[in-house]
């Protein structure tokens, strides 16, 4: 090891790191899970309003919350935004995220879908239910997930597989719901009703009951509005074919899940970061995620649109999200043992 | 040094095998350990006899026989590789699928409904090894073309003046000859394919890959995930050991460096008709469906188009790529050298260590990466504020530098294979001839080495360079503030269903993938020819 003189030593590191410093303007740091395309527009938006500039990365949640924790204190991210409240949990309970106890927040966002102590909030609602194709199957003979067993749907259900978090998070619904043992019972009887092995993603299924594979798909409905507003003719005549139940609607309500935000414990631009967290909360920006991707707006106030609201008005499953989080490992052991490829 | 520097993300992996996971373990030996265990073995045996099948066969025509678009496919034969396996994945789902155009016309025609006829199903498990065949068959092709092109000519004199014909010759000399090449490229296609996480995950077939991160996202248990990664380098690590054994002693320098102009084999009409047909075959199915499927995409239905950002993905895309594959040569080189001149056990050891990133999916190598990065950062920053009062923040993490690392980690192994291929066909009584003419080493390297090794050092580089540009998972979690790459908006798109709009993307990375493709054929045949010159 050299013996410099701690001067030069600060010199040259500083030569190494001065363009890392340059001249302090207002950011946000962000790291998203959300894709660039259905962030982007929103965070353009948010710095020609305040003036704040947004850095993104996107990429997946599990990964951007490895590189927060192995980032340490130092991290450069001050806002992680995912598209599941499980995962928000995960980076609340490995300690990366910090409280924000912002009143205008809790107005804003119902209880079931902030975390109870403030380390994050949902910013849209993704709703689950179950899809029909019409004319084979009348939806007065649906009621519930769990009824899917009944023989009469023996061999029609489409649905991807249990390595897909919406199918976590639904199973640790039930889970939370009716408890281990009866939601095991379950998934093993559901897994014989599938039509085919799980392959693909939501739209496959969509897609499969609509060429006549299967009479029912369980998919999150945006991927539905999605197909329906599709440039491809093919995609809207599939999705045409298909209606929405909402399933649970005497009980605890169909099974939904949020995209959210948390400001990270490192943020060095804390103040920013709230500014865009109540940005991205403003009914605009919530009517926005209605319009452009078929989400609902997690906001009790804010229309979410003609095409949403032709599915009707429902009940969503009021647990608290945190709970999927919590339950999601037992959710995949379950479903391992289940036989659920 | 260097070598146990990159070592460094796959020794992490390897040190959580003595990690406690908890009883997670016996929650997968339960229930679906067996499951990843026997379809990651079947989908590498499948992709074996694919890419044996399609790689040398085509190699061995194109290179020693002589029939109609034989210079076409010489270097057509390579554009698969410009495709990632995921993105052929999507097109042929798209094409083939129940829901998808084929079918839809069959149960038009006759009126059938599901379960009235038989399909092959593409979304299984021989469905994702012919997938990755298809675009992993041109490593074996180019591997073993060049072992056949550099074939001593006398060799197959000899052969032929014992009255072997073409089949025997092929069969009893040029095939075992150009064995360590075929093996060379077949390790980089299996390793590939045990890596491989998109096309599987999006088939539904569960192998070690998936069941990684299933562990790891769905268990929330990274310890156990670690572990099943370091598994899977125990299994490569047995192969490549295996494959040494087998070996044994034998050597496969040439004798003699007479390489006359090659007379080909003239084939027949009935002949050159089956060529053809292999090698249309391959082209086809490996490129111009899974292109053209794009290309459709592109034009009907895709609502995202080429705007001004596309410049910037390019120029990202093209720079990162530059810079790896020159920087992983310059490191094969480095390590290859070191191993013929040094050859002691710990640098052999290191240098192989190195070269298994290939097999490990890159996310877990990106976190390899990403751990002692960030370490690094946050002990140097805590030292500053310690000495100085003062914090340096993250140096390293997120920015293209660990990027690169990640980079030269996950794909040493490609660059390496292919240089050592070359170095092996120079015989170390070649160095020993020109020393004892007084030839200093330096100048051994430049005046016999160079010009026998740039076929090889060319391949290396493309290799590198087209692996890079398919590179997602490092890529997306590595990278920069508001730096996109071409595959990391093609992922985005494709990941939220979206093929259509993603095919622009994804076509760029087959477009910005050709020129160097054709660029290493040329390259490769005219090393030939400067040899039988």
């Amino acid at each position: 090891m050299l013996h410099l003189s701690k001067p030069i030593m600060l010199g040259l590191l500083l030569t190494f790191i001065a363009p890392s410093l340059t001249l302090a303007e207002e950011v946000v740091n962000l790291y998203s899970a959300r894709k660039e395309k259905l962030i982007k527009p929103l965070l353009d938006r948010f710095s020609e309003q305040t003036g704040i500039n947004v850095n993104l990365v996107t990429g997946k949640a599990d990964a951007l919350l490895q590189r927060l924790q192995s980032e340490g204190r130092n991290t450069p991210a001050d806002m992680l935004i995912t598209t599941d409240a499980g995962r928000l949990h995960r980076a609340k309970a490995a300690g990366v995220t910090q409280a924000v106890d912002s009143p205008v927040l809790k107005q804003l966002v119902p209880e079931s879908f902030r975390d109870p102590q403030g380390h994050w909030y949902g910013l849209s609602v993704r709703a689950r239910p179950i899809l029909y194709v019409k004319g084979k199957v009348d939806p007065a003979r649906l009621s519930t997930y769990e009824a899917l067993i009944d023989p009469e749907w023996d061999n029609r259900i489409c649905i991807r597989s249990s390595g897909n978090i919406y199918n976590q998070s639904l199973v640790a619904s039930m889970i939370a719901a009716n408890g281990a043992e009866a939601t095991e019972t379950w998934a093993k009887a559901f897994v014989n009703q599938f039509a085919r092995p799980p392959k693909g993603g939501d739209r496959d299924q969509i897609k499969a009951a609509a060429a006549g594979l299967c009479d029912i798909a369980v998919a999150n409905t945006y991927y539905l509005a999605g197909m329906l507003t599709s440039k491809d003719q093919a995609q809207r005549d599939a999705a045409g074919k298909l209606a929405v139940f909402w399933p649970n609607q005497q009980g605890r309500g169909a099974h939904v899940n949020v995209s959210g935000a948390t400001v990270t414990k490192a943020a060095s631009n804390r103040e920013n970061a709230i500014k865009l967290l109540e940005f991205l909360l403003n009914p605009a920006s919530q009517a926005w995620y209605a319009e452009t991707n078929g989400e609902f707006p997690v906001r009790a106030d804010v229309e979410p649109g003609e095409l949403l609201n032709g599915w009707g008005e429902f009940k969503m499953d009021k647990l608290n999200l945190q709970q999927l989080g919590l339950l999601n490992p037992d959710a995949v052991r379950l479903m391992d043992r289940a036989g659920w490829k | 040094m260097t070598a146990l520097l990159l070592a460094v993300p796959v020794v992490l992996v390897l040190s959580y095998l003595f990690e406690p996971a908890g009883e997670v373990w016996s929650h997968l030996v339960d229930t679906v350990l067996k499951d990843y265990v026997i379809n990651s073995l079947l989908l590498m045996l499948g992709v074996a006899i694919g890419v044996l099948l399609l790689g040398v066969s085509t190699a061995w025509l194109t290179s020693m026989c002589q029939f109609p678009g034989r210079s076409v496919f010489e270097w057509a034969l390579l554009l698969p590789m410009a495709i990632p396996a995921y993105i052929i994945a999507y097109t042929y789902t798209g094409l083939f699928d129940f829901a998808g155009p084929v079918q839809t016309l069959i149960r038009q025609w006759t009126g059938w409904g599901y379960g009235d006829y038989w399909f092959p199903e593409i979304r299984s498990i021989e469905g994702a090894a012919l997938m990755l065949a298809l675009v992993l068959y041109p490593y074996v092709y180019l591997l073993s073309r060049a072992a056949f092109l550099g074939q001593s000519i006398c060799v197959l004199d000899v052969s032929r003046t014992l009255g072997n014909g073409p089949w025997r010759t092929f069969f009893h000399v040029a095939l075992p000859l150009a064995r360590p090449a075929i093996v060379a490229g077949l390790s980089l296609a299996l390793m590939e394919t045990l890596a491989d996480y998109g096309t599987v995950q999006y088939f539904g077939v569960s192998t070690f890959t998936t069941g990684i991160f299933r562990t790891w996202y769905g268990l929330n248990n990274a310890a156990a995930a670690a572990q099943l990664s370091a598994l899977l380098l125990l299994v490569v690590f047995a192969l490549i050991i295996m494959e040494k054994i087998s070996r044994r002693q034998a050597r496969y320098h040439h004798t003699s460096q007479r390489h006359q102009a090659l007379t080909r084999f003239q084939l027949n009409a009935r002949q050159s008709f089956m060529a053809f047909i292999i090698c249309s075959g391959a082209l086809f199915f490996g490129f111009i469906l899974p292109a053209g499927q794009l290309l459709w995409w592109a034009l009907t239905t895709a609502e995202e188009s080429l705007d001004s950002r596309f410049v910037g993905l390019i120029t990202h895309s093209l720079m990162l790529a530059g810079a790896a594959s020159v920087l992983a040569l310059l490191l094969a080189l480095f390590l290859s050298y070191g191993k013929r001149q040094l050859g002691s056990w710990p640098t052999l050891f290191a240098v192989r260590l190195a070269g298994m990133g290939y097999a490990i999916p890159g996310t877990v190598i990106a976190i390899g990466v990403m751990i002692p990065f960030a370490a690094f950062d946050n002990a140097l920053d805590s030292w500053l504020r310690a000495q100085f009062g003062w914090s340096s923040g993250l140096l390293l993490s997120g920015t293209l530098v660990a990027l690169i690392f990640a980079y030269l980690v996950r794909f040493l192994a490609v660059s390496l294979q292919t240089v050592e291929a070359g170095l092996g066909k120079i015989r170390p009584t070649m160095d020993e001839v020109a020393r004892s003419m007084g030839t200093g080493s330096g100048e051994i390297v430049r005046r016999v080495h160079v010009p026998m090794l740039k076929g090889s050092l060319m391949t290396a580089l493309l290799l590198v360079f087209v692996d890079v540009l398919k590179e997602l998972p490092a890529t997306l979690i590595l990278r920069p503030f508001n730096y996109n790459t071409l595959a990391v908006r093609a992922y985005e798109l494709a990941s939220d269903e979206r093929l259509a709009d993603a095919s622009y993307a994804a076509l760029t990375i087959v477009v910005v993938g050709i020129l160097p493709v054709i660029l290493l054929s040329r390259t490769i045949t005219r090393s030939r020819h400067a040899k039988s010159a």
